[in-house]
């Protein structure tokens, strides 16, 4: 199944290689990259398809079991959400259900044998592709980037005055003095420490989701690379049975472990992102 | 690698499954959720309350089982006494009834006794007097020999 004649080299690049289309040609900004845009879409509806097909039929009575499944699961995020964050918003919880279950799902196409749908992909034309879209720092980006749109939506909006309640914890914190003048000089440090605390929540939010399911999906693809090249007349030989044995047991060994990494990235990203919310929602007078 | 407009693509739907989230999945699957705790919440009042209920009838029923046991008791008592009152009664009306009519057969047979007497004693004395009569022929007067004849008769 290994991708004909090319060396490992050429396969692992193949496999974090993302298949891309130019929007506008010669930009480089302007190009989409279609494998991970197509995935996280089909998860996100399979997501939204199998949670409104129980929400259609949610019911006070006795429920089914993929609505107590369901309910498990938003009562868990529920409960998270409320301990952390500590206003009062329609938003933050639903917000967290998408990000769990989304970036679950896409850390979860880690699991499938990482060239299965490549494979698929070859019988109809596509030469590669990448098909976890956690490990497309874009995708993570695009992830982390649009909760802290939303967090300062909300620290504009909530801090009042406008905008003006935000902009001014920027330059009294850290560092705070009673006296004007020693706070003018220490609002140069606020200012700078704060724009690059800023600039790291979000930063360090997509990293971490990416950094994570990058060396998970690197890992699977050198285990791939045990049995590069062998045909299936090399599993009757005592080297192509033996590692096509150490291959499954390594694949297995980190395949088990990764449903725990793939399952605490999603909590540890849902929860960073209510913990942000809930900043945005706090004003620092009150300590 | 390369950061491109793949990102600006996944913010939007980023957004959009948050909205979809946010307006069809969670409002109703959470108030299910809470509708049912709510439900449950009021099934158990409901069945503390049945309960409470339950004790303060049985309490109820067993007062009334007790009044009712006394007031049989009462009853029975009561009907006891009539019972031995009446019977009494019954046993002194018989007694006087009795003494009555003995009483009464008693004055009948000295009446009649005394009739019978009365006429036997006529009949002795018409009978001495006309034996005496044929005996003395003539000789003894009715009208002299009344004191006579009276001690006869009286004598017999």
């Amino acid at each position: 199944m290994a991708s004909g004649e090319g060396g490992a080299g050429e396969y692992i690049s193949h496999h974090l290689q993302n298949h891309t289309t130019e929007l506008v040609e010669g930009s480089g900004f302007w190009t989409i990259n279609t494998d991970s845009v197509f995935y996280t879409i089909l998860l996100a509806v399979i997501y939204l398809w199998f949670f409104r097909r129980v929400a259609k039929k949610a019911s006070a009575g006795v429920p089914s079991k993929t609505q107590n499944f369901i309910e498990l699961i938003i009562g868990f995020i529920d409960q998270q959400a409320k301990d952390i964050f500590h206003g009062n918003s329609k938003l933050v919880a639903p917000l967290a259900l998408s990000i769990f279950i989304w970036v679950f799902l896409m850390n979860f196409m880690d699991l499938i044998p990482v060239d299965l749908l490549p494979w698929l992909g070859t019988l109809v034309g596509i030469e590669y592709m990448k098909v976890v879209p956690s490990t497309d720092l874009n995708i993570t980006f695009g992830m982390s980037f649009g909760v802290m749109l939303i967090v300062f939506y909300y620290s504009f909006t909530v801090k009042k005055p406008f905008a003006l309640g935000y902009l001014k914890e920027f330059a009294t914190h850290p560092f705070e003095s009673p006296n004007f003048l020693v706070q003018s000089i220490l609002a140069i440090p606020n200012i700078f420490l704060n724009i690059v605390e800023t600039i790291a929540k979000p930063v360090s939010l997509g990293l971490r989701l990416f950094g994570n399911m990058y060396a998970g999906e690197l890992i699977f693809i050198l285990i791939a690379v045990l049995t590069l090249n062998y045909g299936w007349a090399d599993a009757f030989s005592f080297k192509g049975a033996t590692m096509g044995v150490v291959q499954f047991l390594l694949a297995l060994a980190w395949a088990l472990f990764h449903i725990l990494i793939i399952t605490l990235q999603a909590y540890i990203f849902m929860m960073l992102s209510v913990v942000y919310l809930n900043m945005s929602h706090e004003t620092h007078d009150s300590h | 690698m390369n950061i491109n407009a793949t990102l600006i693509i996944q913010a939007l739907v980023f957004f959009v499954v948050i909205v979809i989230t946010m307006k069809y999945i969670w409002p109703q699957i959470l108030g299910a959720m809470e509708e049912r705790e709510k439900k449950i919440a009021d099934g158990l009042a409901a069945g503390d309350r049945a309960e409470k209920e339950l004790n303060q009838a049985k309490a109820k029923v067993d007062t009334l089982i007790g009044e009712a046991k006394e007031q049989a008791s009462h009853i029975k008592d009561q009907a006891t006494q009539m019972a031995t009152k009446i019977k009494d009664e019954a046993k002194s009306d018989a007694l006087a009834e009795k003494e009555r009519q003995l009483n009464a057969a008693k004055a009948e047979i000295e009446q009649e006794a005394n009739r019978a007497k009365e006429a036997l004693r006529q009949q002795v004395s018409a009978l001495a007097i006309a034996g005496t009569e044929q005996l003395l022929s003539k000789e003894v007067d009715a009208g002299k020999h009344a004191d006579l004849l009276d001690d006869l008769i009286k004598e017999i």
